[in-house]
């Protein structure tokens, strides 16, 4: 599956996570391993539209393994590090009051992910891979 | 406890999904950052939240949340109404505030064991 998402909107972001969850109803797939990807998926679509200027997600299903891979062309993560620390955001004030931006994104993304694979370059973007365990 | 339990404990207005009133919630979750949520992991709890914006609605629905208590008289817009009767969430809102309605919930033994 493929998924566009808009930048400029905070609004409406969840969307993909939102197909994709109902897509792995629709499989069959187990509760757990749904609401794991739909956490990780989703807080990592939201970086992407608060963080970065929003991107593309592809998402793989085999038997054994759900992989969503996001990929932005956004300022990128100086020290990767650094931001998977809890508490740790640049966000700002506007994103605070939408509920998000208290730096605990990418600490949730790697509590749901089985492997969790961040890579990112200042100025040219940041791609994301999630791989949920079925 | 049931929802309508609920509903009735903090003399809260339904707005969508009242059919939901018979289900058995377990315990409460009560956050305005909406982080806190998703990294809060029981079944069949109810949200308490103060925040009101569609990220709210989006963030239940990746939880499998069945209903949010909007605190303090907040009430949802159209457009949350819309997209929680699709996922058939249960939206209703008290005029206690979340400290109150914590506080009443507990009491009466909600996600006490
Ligand atoms: N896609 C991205 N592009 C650029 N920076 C990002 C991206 N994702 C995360 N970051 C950086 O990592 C920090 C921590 O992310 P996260 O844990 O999700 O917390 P939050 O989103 O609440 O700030 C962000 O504040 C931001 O600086
Ligand atoms: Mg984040």
């Amino acid at each position: 599956m493929h998924y566009e998402v808009a930048g400029d909107d905070l609004v409406w972001a969840g969307a993909a996570a939102s197909d994709l969850k109902n897509e792995l109803k629709r499989l069959g797939i187990c509760p757990e391993v749904i609401r794991k990807t739909a956490v990780a998926m989703y807080e990592a679509e939201i970086n992407m539209v608060i963080h970065a200027d929003g991107g593309s997600i592809d998402v793989d299903i085999s038997p054994d393994s759900i992989l969503v891979t996001l990929k932005d062309n956004g300022v990128g993560i100086p020290d990767i590090e650094k931001a998977m620390i809890e508490g740790y955001s640049t966000a700002s004030e506007e994103v605070r009051d939408m509920g998000f931006g208290a730096g605990m994104g990418l600490p949730n993304i790697k509590r749901c992910a089985d492997v969790l694979k961040i890579t990112s370059e200042i100025g040219v973007g940041t791609t994301v891979e999630i791989q949920v365990n079925i | 406890m049931k929802l309508k339990d609920i509903i009735r404990y903090v003399e809260a207005t339904v707005y969508v999904c009242d059919e939901l009133a018979e289900e058995e919630i377990i315990s409460a979750c009560g956050a305005d950052l909406m982080s806190d949520v998703l990294a809060f992991s029981k079944e069949r709890v109810v949200l308490l939240t103060g925040l009101v914006n569609l990220q709210v609605i989006r963030t239940a629905e990746m939880m499998e949340i069945k209903a949010i208590l909007f605190v303090r008289g907040k009430e949802p817009t159209r457009e949350m109404k819309s997209l929680a009767e699709e996922k058939s969430i249960l939206l209703m809102s008290t005029k206690y505030s979340m400290y109150f309605s914590c506080g009443i919930l507990y009491q009466k033994g909600l996600g006490r064991l």
